[in-house]
């Protein structure tokens, strides 16, 4: 089994804090991570690699600084990693990012099974795997929670619903986007880690993929951010005094008014 | 890209400040944008001295196309509507009214006559169906592929699906097959009635800011919707609606999907974005056998369990019961937060509850920004009084 | 402080600390608690290559020293040093294998060991025999290809767990000390058994038991060096890993002075956080700078013993008997600098200070450390004499 990861490098958005006075966001000090779904991604892939062989390929679309989170997925037991970056690539939509990536992954080769996070933490979007996998005209199964099986010519898995779950099978080769439920992500080996620091990273820009420069970047997307703002807040609060009996006296009593309880 | 005029910059930093992204610099008195550049455009509208310009984009607007129409899809589990879909006919409704245009659902299932006729009452003015024994369940590739092909054949200019497994799924790849833009995730939609463009908000960073979205040039525009963040359609049984028939013979031939089985989990998945009633717990409830005080205060007012993205990530409480951006949205009459500090992830996810009651023990909690009623006291105290005044009550 | 590590070694503290931020920390009250061995993290450790550090290559390690090993520790320990002993208890069991083992003995079990697949442990300790090595009363008996050992070992680190065991046994009690030989005992050998889980003050999450032997059979071949060298063995052996405790000493004052401050930075009294405080501050630059002192002298003697020097019994056991009272008087001061809420199970430093007792008992008791830096002296300067 060939694996190719995909994974975005995000700022860590759990430890962004809005500044009260000026209502931005302050950036300072927040992390660059690996999108904490890519790691299941990254998880599985090296699970069925271990189970079955082959390689585990991560591929990434971003700035220079990206290489990072490529190297940070070497760390964990991927094999090669490769960077999809030029100016000409900024500004992407997710229509634009699927473009590149499924070039991206075309280049790389030889390929049974694609992997990606369910979403991006920044974006939230849960877009650019199936993009990717209609690029590449294969069948995907998104938000996998568990593979049941992976046979020669397809494999089982779960998907999950929000009621429940489906069982669902695939032919190879095709693409899963998974769930944080699928596994619990390995720590990083030394050697691992060795090999990061060693390891060459090809680059490719828009002249090594067979893409046009109207298919990428800003000029590729469909969609366009017209405004930024961050969002307000209720305020209507009041807020109960006194005694712990008093305060939860009067809070039944203004719920009561209410008519919700 | 975003351009600078060296002229016209003052360096005064104002940017530097509203840059989401952090990607400009102020040096030498003027800003500077690096490749962390997302070209939103928060550099351009915060400018006083328009110094900052976006080149590039293309300046089209939707006139002239022949794409005419709002579709809903109208998305079915077991032969039943998703609730998310009449809340969708009620925004379409008022989109295509804007617009001037008609409403149409667009419905898969088998046997699904008598669902047809209740999209007509609940607002649609044309329904596509495609009624056929493998569209019972949900495969993406024949989903897809009959999706693509109506519009295609039909050309709406906005196609509107609910955010849910179903819709997060498969409606990506209908875009992308397309070569349309698709906005993930709105919690608000409106049209500039001028340029006929559909106004997409939705959350970004977290929840951390909004971001409204346009899709200029090619259509269908479209759009995934939260749940419980748009009204519902209102029912009406003597509305009268045009049904068309999708033939779908052949569309099930060499698929490289199967869907083998599809399995309810029932028990611990409480559908809370259902609730009437949501009594909520989080990382101030400081182990996980503390739950056991908001299960019963929920249990008390019939309504359902939620938690923080703390709790869930700390393995307290299962996922299914996640409040917020990367949970549920949830919209119930009384949501009850207890030790929750009010991340903005959590509140996008349930602010817009009808009455909002806070329980935390530091008074300058986030959460009380968003509440109805706060009580600034210690969960473990208020609770129990709580739960004891509410049995009183209720004999 | 900047002790010029290489890039490797830098990799292992970051790597270590991760594993402990990430999969110890949580966990760490439970395994106390429960007094659980802590499986699932030797499983992370193995898998991340960590417990090879200091095997040669060619028996599947990563070809690193004392340091390297000791970085390990020193992370791990910032943790909880109840799984650090269960760590760095597998290293102790191994090195008499390591350094005085036939190739044979290396090719069969330094793999495994290295590659985490199996824990290795030390048996020296027996009831009557501590700190005073000769009173050892386990026997052994050759008898045609087999010794047959007789006798029961106590406090084992790692027992019933491990799988393999160097164990220090009398193969002629008229010799005294010189009569002791050490034998691998593999898990599983009949005659070969434990006694009961001691119930400890601390490193709970560790498992100290007794290893009974009953006409247990072991190959000759099993025999470590020749028959009369297990005390040199032992005694080597433990010269080589005390700098270890010292290791587990300096990332328990970490660990405490880590939860120390950041809790003083938190915690306000009379309106302000108990760090404005110069009474605190000085308990904190206290705990600091006894905390610093001990890792460069740890560090040193690690660079030392790596460096492939001979007389290593007065440095290391030095940096043994420095951090590890260090360590006491650091994790007391962390409980104090918490006042009521350091005393009760909610913070992680009342678990501290009971762990760090051990620290100063296991290993040769630091009485017995402060013997071997005595005589070392007389040795020394005996010399020095001689000379003029």
């Amino acid at each position: 089994m060939n694996i190719v990861v995909c994974i975005k490098q995000v700022p860590e958005t759990t430890s962004v804090k809005i500044n009260k006075d000026t209502n931005t966001l302050m950036r300072e000090g927040v992390k660059s991570i690996i999108n904490p779904f890519d790691m299941y991604a990254i998880e599985e892939g090296l699970r069925i690699k271990e189970k079955f062989g082959g390689r585990v390929s991560a591929v990434s679309m971003g700035p220079p600084q990206a290489e990072e989170a490529l190297r940070e997925a070497v760390s964990y037991g991927v094999d090669d990693a490769f960077l999809l970056s030029d100016r000409a690539f900024a500004g992407a939509d997710t229509l634009a990012t699927s473009r590149t990536l499924s070039k991206g992954i075309k280049k790389i080769g030889d390929f049974n099974l694609i992997i990606c996070g369910k979403q991006a933490i920044d974006g939230d979007t849960a877009q650019v795997g199936p993009g990717i996998a209609e690029k590449l005209d294969i069948p995907f199964v998104a938000f996998v929670r568990k593979i049941r099986e992976i046979g020669n010519r397809s494999i089982k898995v779960e998907r999950m619903m929000d009621d429940g779950y489906d069982v669902m099978e695939i032919t190879l080769p095709s693409l899963i986007t998974v769930v944080k439920e699928i596994n619990e992500p390995r720590m990083p080996s030394l050697r691992g880690k060795m090999k990061s620091k060693s390891i060459d990273i090809p680059t490719w820009g828009l002249a090594d993929l067979e893409i046009g420069e109207d298919k990428v970047g800003l000029k590729g997307s469909a969609t366009q951010v017209i405004k930024v703002f961050t969002p307000k807040r209720g305020g209507r609060r009041e807020m109960l005094e006194g005694s712990v009996e008093t305060q939860v006296g009067l809070l039944i009593n203004r719920l009561n008014d209410l008519k919700v309880v | 890209m975003v351009k600078v005029d060296i002229e016209l910059c003052t360096g005064c930093g104002v940017c530097e400040e509203a840059c989401p992204f952090g990607a400009i610099k102020v040096q030498d008195d003027v800003a500077s944008i690096d490749e962390r550049c997302n070209l939103c455009g928060a550099c351009v509208d915060v400018c006083s001295f328009e110094a900052i310009s976006i080149q590039g984009l293309r300046k089209t607007g939707g006139e002239g196309n022949d794409h005419k129409g709002v579709w809903v899809f109208a998305e079915q589990r077991n032969g039943k509507i998703a609730s998310v879909v009449l809340e969708l006919l009620g925004e379409g409704r008022k989109l295509a009214d804007k617009l001037g245009v008609d409403l149409s659902a667009v419905f898969f299932g088998d046997s699904v006559e008598m669902q047809t006729n209740e999209l007509i009452s609940y607002g649609a003015d044309k329904v596509y169906v495609a009624d056929a024994p493998i569209l019972r369940d949900f495969n993406d590739e024949i989903y897809s592929k009959v999706l693509v092909d109506l519009i295609n054949e039909y050309k709406p200019e906005i196609v509107l699906s609910g955010a849910t497994a179903v819709g997060r799924s498969f409606i990506p790849e209908v875009s992308a097959r397309l070569e349309t833009g698709l906005t993930a995730d709105c919690t608000a939609l409106d049209i500039d009635t001028e340029r006929r463009i559909l106004l997409q908000t939705r959350p970004a960073f977290g929840g951390n800011i909004m971001a409204t979205i346009i899709c200029p040039d090619e259509r269908p525009q479209m759009a995934t919707v939260r749940h419980k963040v748009m009204k519902k359609a209102t029912y009406d049984t003597n509305r009268k609606g045009e049904v068309i028939k999708k033939d779908i013979n052949g569309y099930g031939v060499n698929l490289r999907t199967k869907v083998l089985e599809v399995v309810e989990e029932i028990g611990e998945t409480v559908n809370i974005a259902e609730a009437d009633v949501i009594v909520s717990g989080g990382r101030g409830l400081q182990e996980p056998k503390n739950f056991k005080l908001i299960e019963e205060l929920a249990k008390i007012l019939g309504g359902a369990v939620g938690a923080s993205r703390g709790a869930v990530d700390a393995g307290w409480i299962p996922y299914s019961h996640q409040v917020g951006q990367t949970g549920k949205t949830v919209c119930p009459k009384l949501y009850i937060a207890c030790g929750i500090s009010g991340a903005v992830q959590h509140l996008v996810g349930m602010q817009s509850s009808d009455v909002i009651v806070a329980i935390n023990i530091d008074k300058d909690a986030p959460i009380f920004d968003v509440a109805t009623f706060g009580i600034a006291g210690d969960v473990f105290e208020v609770v129990p009084v709580l739960i004891k005044r509410f049995n009183e009550i209720r004999g | 402080m900047d002790y010029f590590l290489t890039e490797n070694q830098m990799m292992i503290k970051e790597l270590a600390r991760q594993i402990a931020d990430q999969r110890i920390m949580p966990v760490r009250a439970e395994l106390d608690e429960k007094e659980e061995f802590p499986w699932e993290i030797i499983k992370v450790l193995a898998d991340s290559d960590l417990m090879g550090l200091c095997y040669p290559e060619e028996y599947g390690g990563l070809g690193g020293g004392t340091f390297e090993n000791c970085l390990a520790v020193e992370e791990i320990s910032r943790a909880c040093i109840g799984v650090s002993v269960c760590y760095a208890g597998s290293g102790l069991g191994a090195y008499p294998i390591l350094l005085f083992g036939s190739e044979e003995h290396k090719k069969k079990y330094i793999p495994d060991i290295a590659g985490g697949r199996k824990l290795a442990a030390f048996g020296l300790t027996e009831a009557n025999a501590g700190s005073d090595a000769s009173g050892i009363q386990t026997t052994a008996v050759l008898d045609e290809n087999e010794y047959i050992i007789n006798g029961t070992k106590q406090w084992i680190t790692g027992g019933g767990e491990a799988e393999i065991y160097t164990v220090i046994v009398m193969t002629d009690k008229t010799r005294g000390s010189r009569g002791a030989s050490a034998l691998i005992v593999e898990k599983g050998t009949p005659g070969f058994t434990f006694g009961k889980k001691e119930k400890k003050m601390g490193i709970r999450a560790s498992a100290t038991t007794e290893l009974i032997f009953s006409n247990c059979r072991v190959p000759k071949e099993n025999l470590i060096g020749r028959e009369g060298m297990g005390f040199v063995v032992a005694m080597r052996v433990l010269d080589r890993t005390r700098p270890g405790i010292g290791a587990q000493a300096i990332g328990l004052c970490q660990g405490a002075l880590d939860a120390a401050v950041s809790y003083a930075r938190e915690r306000r009294q009379f309106g302000k956080p108990i760090i404005s405080f110069q009474a605190v501050q000085h308990i904190l630059a206290d705990m600091a700078t006894q905390t610093e002192a001990a890792r460069a002298l740890v560090y040193s003697a690690c660079r030392f013993i790596d460096s492939g020097a001979k007389d290593i019994s007065k440095v290391s056991a030095m940096a043994k008997v420095f951090s590890s009272d260090v360590a006491m008087k650091v994790t007391v001061d962390a409980v104090q600098v918490l006042g009521g809420y350091g005393y009760m199970r909610d913070y992680p430093v009342e678990k501290m200070m009971r762990d760090a007792k051990i620290l100063q008992i296991y290993e040769g008791t630091n009485q017995i450390q402060r013997n071997v830096i005595g005589q070392e002296l007389i040795k020394e300067y005996a010399g020095k004499k001689e000379k003029k």
